[in-house]
């Protein structure tokens, strides 16, 4: 029993070594367990999501962007119970499928955003909703963003109206370890539950430079050797706690271990079960950060903002670093002083895996628009960037920053059915989602009110569904 | 030296000229001669000595103007030893005028301009009553050299943002704004018992009550910041009681009203992608722009973040996309600006006599594959060099040369 509970944690936390998303873990009969079991045997906070039933849906005549490296034009796509079953220029339909003609129009995966705040920092923004920051110790791994998200937060359709599926939200960065992450699908929902990913294994977010260090400025730390030596003593001290645990598992001898929230996760860090997700600046700091996920033996899966990652492009694509970029963000603050619109494209020429986030409630719902720019700097200062790679930078990229990547990020037969309508070409300024799907559920059609979700909080107070608010 | 650059002629030929304050033009010449546009259009003669651009192919606009930003003021916004837009110490800062807090060296000025952004207000950034905005164009070795127009206007902050300078309610900032422009003028009838002490306190100190005087005169336009419905009411209210000219900022909720805006001929600066909805306004959305626009209001457009004036024209591509008319999109980072910030009749258009702020695009300005190919600034070529330019030039290829 207590043996079968460590696969069920395990699992939870992403167990799996590869980078697909398994099956959701079912929550175990455990009522009757439960006054004799721990804690760490049941279930934690599962996933509830569950898929929409919807009809077939056919896509005829559109221009279809796969992120696999073909743009297929006059293509059709067909959908069916939550999956892509097949794409080409031309495809056999189920008598009961909804026909959607394209003509004119393009059709590209889902979009992902890695570095997300929705639902954390809800609109309207007031105190009562700023839930993204534990700022009250510099390490809290012990913190969820499920725990603060609030799936009633206005920006959610705003952001789906942009074509977004799938979001990470983080924790701010407040702190040098600000906690997991929640990967979520981004679709109407009451409970956060009902939005988390099936499978999806949790980040862990951390953060370098100014912002740890203006937040516990009289408390430590207070510089940056400070934030380098908080992140070692936290990992110094998950290491132990593993290694504990890790025995217990093995040898089930006396009592189990006392549990540590956070050391319980920073140990799945170590184990390789969590993703660092990693709030970082500046190029030398880039570079501290992947010595210390030497030292400690994990991988950081992505740096986020990096403005200066295309200074170390060679390193990070040698490390297999993603990084999560702007198009043009850059002067805020000094650490983000050498911002160029080149950095994702650089890092693409480079062999590494760049991907454009948002960090941005209104950036969200056009990370097509900031992906184009990148682009179009990129091709005209001479770096030959594709639009393929430039789509993969909103698509297929984010979603192998969150390990997702066998399951989402392309349009694939056998991949999850989310999927963007757009008016014309989405690189273009014009180009809007006129439909999205998510899981194969129409969850945003710009010319029918019936499918512009609106949140709780919007009833009676802001315009209504077709002003494209 | 100066001389020889001033008597300078250039040509700009063959291109598409949006004139704005016409239609546009194939095939067109824009003349410039001494830092001003001598002539445009299809049959210019071009003069033996003038330095040709070749525009064929290229579209050809004025330069586009930003009134959302602190450019000039701000050079990293969480470094406060390179802020100089906001005065400290108290809400009323009348006397302010932020000119001599421009730097003429900031890196931002050269980031910005290559872009096609070329004039932009430098705004005072916070209090209540913040100061006076003045109006640059981004070149010169010195302030005296970028002062368009200094002040454009007295920025008045009527939003939730500065509630706690009417006690914590919208109304107590109404009544306390009424009572400092009442004591304005009480104070300009009686400077003399003034100067004696014969009066008692008023709402704000000499220097301030006497830099709001030009706008109790109508001669300079009060821009107030407001979201709200009922905030752009009362101003507009308070506008019409001390007979204001007015100018309304922000305005996210304007579409509500555009009708009531048009008849009063009240201006709106606006950005056009704001749709985050807050208490201050919660009926933000991405349509104002062209509900106002099409109700008749004279629309200028903002990209109101500082280090990135240069979206301007992705702010303007949006606009459009949700419904705003492309050639008033155009006119709304342009002609329509320069009116609203008393310019009109040396900005904003390329027509002979104004200044030759000109941009020559790759194609429509708006979309994002289009490119800025020359950038003119009072008839000089601006180098298409920044810092950032500099940054990518070190490090296109790796290990980088130091």
């Amino acid at each position: 029993m207590r043996r079968a509970s460590y696969v069920v944690l395990a699992a939870l936390a992403g167990g799996c070594a590869s980078a697909g998303a398994r099956q959701a873990s079912k929550p175990t009969p455990q009522a009757a367990q439960a006054a004799e079991s721990s804690s760490t045997e049941r279930a934690q906070y599962p996933s509830s999501y569950r898929r929409h039933p919807n009809p077939p849906v056919v896509i005829r005549n559109a221009t279809i962007m796969t992120a696999t490296g073909q743009e297929i034009a006059n293509g059709s796509l067909l959908m069916k119970d939550g999956k892509i079953v097949a794409i080409g220029k031309s495809v056999d339909a189920p008598a009961d499928a909804a026909v959607v003609d394209g003509t004119g129009k393009y059709v590209t995966p889902g979009l992902i955003d890695d570095h997300s705040h929705l639902g954390v920092y809800a609109a309207p923004g007031t105190d009562a909703e700023s839930d993204g920051n534990e700022a009250t110790n510099p390490v809290t791994a012990e913190v969820w963003a499920e725990h603060s998200f609030w799936p009633q937060d206005p920006q959610i359709p705003l952001a789906i109206a942009g074509g977004i599926t799938t979001i990470q939200a983080l924790p701010g960065s407040a702190n040098l370890i600000g906690g997991r992450s929640a990967i979520l699908k981004l679709i109407p929902a009451r409970t956060v539950q009902e939005m988390k990913f099936p499978g999806a294994r949790y980040g862990l977010k951390m953060a370098c430079g100014e912002n740890p260090k203006r937040v516990y400025h009289s408390r430590g730390p207070s510089t940056r050797m400070g934030n380098m030596a908080g992140y070692r003593e936290a990992f110094s001290q998950a290491e132990s706690y593993r290694r504990r645990w890790d025995k217990w598992h093995k040898d089930h001898q006396g009592d189990p271990p006392e549990r540590n929230l956070r050391l319980e996760t920073l140990a799945e860090v170590l184990r390789g079960n969590i993703y660092v997700q990693n709030h970082c600046y500046r190029a030398d700091e880039m570079a501290q950060m992947l010595d210390l996920a030497h030292e400690f033996g994990f991988k950081i899966r992505s740096f986020h903002h990096a403005v200066e990652a295309y200074k170390i492009a060679d390193l990070l694509a040698r490390e297999g670093t993603s990084v999560s970029v702007w198009a043009d963000w850059w002067g805020f603050k000094e650490e983000a002083m050498d911002g160029i619109h080149e950095n994702a494209a650089l890092n693409q020429a480079a062999g590494g895996r760049p991907l454009i986030h948002s960090d941005s409630p209104s950036g969200i719902q056009r990370l097509n628009q900031e992906a184009a720019k990148a682009m179009y700097y990129g091709q005209r200062s001479g770096i030959p960037v594709t639009r393929e790679q430039a789509l993969r930078w909103i698509t297929a990229n984010p979603a192998w920053a969150l390990g997702l990547d066998s399951v989402v990020g392309t349009l694939e037969p056998g991949k999850m059915a989310d999927v963007v309508v757009w008016s014309g070409d989405p690189f273009s300024v014009y180009g809007k989602a006129v439909q999205v799907y998510n899981d194969g559920w129409l969850v945003y059609d710009r010319n029918d009110p019936a499918h512009q979700p609106r949140t709780d909080f919007e009833l009676g107070q802001t315009p209504p569904p077709g002003s494209d608010r | 030296m100066i001389a020889l650059l001033l008597a300078q002629t250039i040509a700009i030929t063959g291109g598409t000229v949006y004139p704005v304050s016409g239609p546009k033009m194939e095939n067109a010449t824009v003349l410039i001669r001494d830092g001003r546009i001598t002539a445009v259009g299809p049959a210019v003669t071009v003069p033996g000595d003038a330095t040709r651009i070749d525009a064929r192919g290229k579209w050809v606009t004025p330069g586009l103007i930003d009134g959302g930003t602190q450019l000039g003021l701000t050079e990293i916004s969480a470094v406060n030893a390179t802020n100089e837009g906001a005065l400290r110490g108290s809400d009323v800062a009348a006397a302010f005028n932020v000119a001599e807090g421009i730097n003429p060296a900031s890196t931002l000025i050269p980031v910005t301009r290559v872009e096609g952004v070329t004039t932009t207000l430098a705004a005072p950034a916070s209090g209540w009553i913040s100061g006076q905005a003045v109006l640059i164009d981004l070149d010169g070795a010195t302030i005296e050299q970028m002062l368009v127009r200094s002040p454009v206007g007295m920025l008045v902050d009527l939003s939730e943002g500065s509630k706690s300078a009417g006690g914590g309610s919208r109304a107590g900032v109404a009544q306390r704004l009424r009572r400092v422009f009442s004591d304005a003028l009480e104070y300009s009838r009686r400077r003399t018992e003034y100067t004696r002490a014969q009066m008692q306190q008023l709402a704000a100190p000499a220097a301030d009550l006497e830099a709001l005087l030009p706008v109790l005169r109508g001669q300079e336009p009060l821009i107030a910041f407001a979201n709200r419905r009922s905030d752009m009411e009362t101003a507009l209210r308070i506008g019409r009681e001390f007979k204001l000219k007015l100018i309304l900022a922000g305005a996210q909720e304007g579409w509500m009203i555009a009708p009531e805006l048009a008849a009063a001929g009240v201006p709106v600066l606006v950005q056009p992608l704001d749709n985050i909805p807050s208490y201050d306004a919660l009926g933000v959305r991405y349509e104002n722009a062209a509900v106002l626009a099409k109700g008749g209001v004279k629309v200028a457009l903002l990209e109101t973040d500082t280090h990135n004036a240069r979206d301007l024209r992705q702010q303007a591509g949006n606009a459009v996309s949700y419904g705003m008319a492309w050639d008033q999109a155009l006119r709304a980072v342009t002609l329509a600006p320069a009116e609203i910030f008393g310019v009109g009749d040396r900005y904003g258009s390329l027509d002979a006599g104004k200044v030759a702020n000109v941009v020559v695009w790759s194609g429509d300005p708006f979309e994002f594959t289009t490119a800025v190919e020359h950038v003119l600034i009072r008839g000089r070529e601006i180098p298409l060099k920044s810092r950032q330019t500099e940054l990518f030039e070190r490090y296109k290829t790796l290990p980088p040369k130091y």
